[in-house]
C-alpha cells in the first residue's frame, strides 16, 4: 500500500540514491521554480527603484541637454521654467494631439501596444524598431511666445542595443542644437562612446536636410566633411551607422517628418 | 577556533584565488580604474559568493550527479540577477559604472570554482567561512589594483584628489596606460611576482623542460 503523506514522500524522495532519474527530474524541477519565483519577486519588487532611477537619469539629461546650449540655459534664466512646454504629437498626421495628457504618456508602452503603434515595414524601418509609437512628445522651448528650440525623443538600434537619444533642433527644424544619449547598452570603450560629451559636441551646427529637402545627415567614417557629416566613433561603426539611421528615420516621413513640415510652413 | 579563522585567512594571501590560483581575472582587470568600482564588484562578489556557498552546501548531499554543474550555475546565476537588480535599483551611478560586469559574476570562475571545490563537500557554516574568505582575498587584490591605478591614472583615491593634476595647476602628469586594461596585468603580475617571491611554494613547476636546457639552462 503506498504511503501518500506529503512528509513521508518527502522522505522517500530525498533517500533515493543521487543518480536515480526521477530525483534528477525532480530535483531540476524544484530548483528551477525555486530559481524563478525569487528571480521574479525580485524583479517586480525592484522595479519601480529602477524605473525611478531611470526617470531621474532622464530628467537629468533632459535639463543637460538645455543647459548644454548657452542660448537657451541663459534664456531659461529670464523667463524661468513655463518656457519648456511638452506636447504630444500624432506623427502620422504632424498635429498636436491635445486630448493626451503628456504626463502620463509613456511612449516605450506605447510602441509594444499594437493598438497605439504602427507597424514598420522592412524599408521604412532605417532604425529598426519594428513598430513605432503613433504619438510621441515633443518638448518646445520658447523665447517671448517663439520657438526657440525643439526637443525630440529618439530611439534607434545600435550594434548590440537601444540607443535612447533626445534630438535638439534650432527653431528652423533643421539644425541640430544638440544631440544627447541617456540609455544605451553598447559595447564599453566603443559603442558606448555615445554617451561621450565630446562626441555629442561634434553635433550642434550640423544640418539635416538640404534645400531641397533631402535628408543627408550622416555620420563617416574619419574627418567629417560639411554641414551634414560628423565623425564616426572609431571602432564601433555599427554603433555609428546606427546613429544616423536612426536620425534619418526619425527625420523621415514616418518619424517627425510631417510634424516638422506642418512646423515650418505655419509655426507652432 | 584557528581552523575557522583559517577558513578565512587562509584565501587572503596564502591560497588567494586571483594570484595562486589566476581565477577572476577577467572582472580584475575591467573594474579596477578605481576604487568605487573595484569595492562594489568585490562587495557584489562577496555577497553573492556566500549566499551560493550557504546554499549549495545546504543541499548538497541530494543534488543529482547528472546534472551537478547546472544545479550550480542555475543558483550562481539566479543570485547574480538578483544581485544587479539590486544595484540597479539603489545603487544606480555605480551599476551604470559596472555595466555588463555585475552580469559577468556568473562566468566567474572563483564563484563556480569555490562551489565545486568547497561548498560541495563541507557543512554549511565552514562554506559560508570559506566564501567570505575567498571574497575577501579576492576584494584584496581588486582594492589593490584599483588604488594604484586609481592613484597613477586619476591622481585621485576614492574621487578624492591626493596627487594635484598638471591640467590643474600641480605638478602630476597622470600615467593614461593605468586607466586601459593591460595595466592590471602588470600590476597583477607584479603583485603574483611579489608573492610568489615570498612564499616560493607557490610557484608552479614548468609544464614542459626545454630538451638539452635540463642541467645548464634556467631550471
Amino acid at each position: 500500500m503506498a504511503d501518500l503523506k506529503p512528509a513521508n514522500l518527502w522522505r522517500k524522495f530525498l533517500a533515493l540514491p543521487n543518480d536515480n532519474l526521477t530525483k534528477t527530474l525532480v530535483f531540476a524541477f524544484l530548483l528551477a521554480l525555486t530559481a524563478s519565483v525569487i528571480v521574479s519577486v525580485a524583479a517586480v519588487g525592484l522595479r519601480p527603484y529602477q524605473q525611478a532611477n531611470l526617470e531621474r537619469e532622464r530628467q537629468a539629461r533632459m535639463a543637460e541637454i538645455v543647459s548644454a546650449l548657452p542660448q537657451i540655459s541663459g534664456l531659461l534664466d529670464e523667463t524661468g521654467v513655463d518656457a519648456l512646454e511638452v506636447r504630444i504629437v500624432n506623427l502620422e498626421t504632424g498635429e498636436f494631439a491635445p486630448d493626451i495628457d503628456p504626463e502620463s504618456y509613456d511612449q516605450r508602452q506605447a510602441a509594444r501596444d499594437p493598438a497605439r503603434s504602427t507597424e514598420l515595414s522592412p524599408e521604412a524601418d532605417l532604425a529598426g524598431l519594428k513598430r513605432r509609437a503613433d504619438y510621441a512628445p515633443v518638448y518646445l522651448l520658447r523665447r517671448n511666445r517663439n520657438l526657440a528650440l525643439l526637443v525630440l525623443p529618439v530611439r534607434g538600434t545600435g550594434y548590440q542595443s537601444m540607443l535612447y537619444a533626445y534630438l535638439a533642433l534650432q527653431s528652423d527644424g533643421n539644425t541640430i542644437a544638440g544631440l544627447t544619449f541617456y540609455e544605451q547598452g553598447d559595447t564599453p570603450g566603443f559603442g558606448a562612446r555615445v554617451e561621450d560629451p565630446e562626441w555629442q559636441a561634434l553635433w550642434p551646427g550640423k544640418k539635416i536636410a538640404d534645400e531641397d529637402g533631402t535628408i543627408r545627415i550622416s555620420v563617416v567614417r574619419g574627418e567629417a566633411t560639411g554641414p551634414f557629416e560628423v565623425d564616426g566613433i572609431s571602432g564601433a561603426t555599427h554603433t555609428s551607422n546606427g546613429v544616423a539611421n536612426m536620425l534619418r528615420f526619425w527625420m523621415g516621413e514616418d518619424g517627425f517628418g510631417p510634424f516638422l513640415a506642418k512646423l515650418r510652413a505655419g509655426g507652432v | 577556533m584557528t581552523k575557522t579563522l583559517g577558513y578565512i585567512t587562509d584565501p587572503l594571501v596564502k591560497g588567494n584565488p586571483i594570484t595562486l590560483h589566476i581565477l577572476g581575472i577577467c572582472s580584475a582587470l575591467a573594474v579596477t580604474t578605481s576604487v568605487a568600482t573595484a569595492f562594489t564588484m568585490s562587495a557584489a562578489l562577496t555577497v553573492v559568493l556566500m549566499l551560493s556557498s550557504a546554499a549549495i552546501s545546504s543541499i548538497r548531499h541530494h543534488i543529482p550527479s547528472a546534472i551537478r554543474l547546472i544545479v550550480q550555475i542555475t543558483i550562481i546565476a539566479s543570485l547574480v540577477i538578483v544581485m544587479d537588480m539590486f544595484l540597479q535599483a539603489f545603487a544606480f551611478e555605480m551599476s551604470k559604472r559596472l555595466s555588463i560586469f555585475v552580469g559577468l559574476i556568473v562566468t566567474n570562475c572563483l564563484v563556480l570554482g569555490r562551489a565545486e571545490a568547497f561548498a560541495r563537500h563541507n557543512p554549511v557554516w565552514p562554506s559560508i567561512l570559506d566564501a567570505l574568505g575567498n571574497g575577501l582575498g579576492y576584494s584584496l587584490i581588486l582594492l589593490t589594483v584599483g588604488a594604484i591605478r586609481e592613484i597613477l591614472g586619476s591622481g585621485s583615491f576614492l574621487g578624492y584628489a591626493v596627487l594635484p593634476l598638471v591640467e590643474d595647476g600641480g605638478w602630476f602628469q597622470p600615467l593614461r596606460l593605468m586607466l586601459l586594461a593591460p595595466s592590471a596585468f602588470f600590476i597583477l603580475g607584479f603583485i603574483v611576482w611579489i608573492i610568489r617571491a615570498l612564499r616560493p611554494e607557490q610557484v608552479e613547476q614548468p609544464e614542459f623542460r626545454v630538451q638539452g636546457l635540463d642541467d645548464g639552462g634556467r631550471s
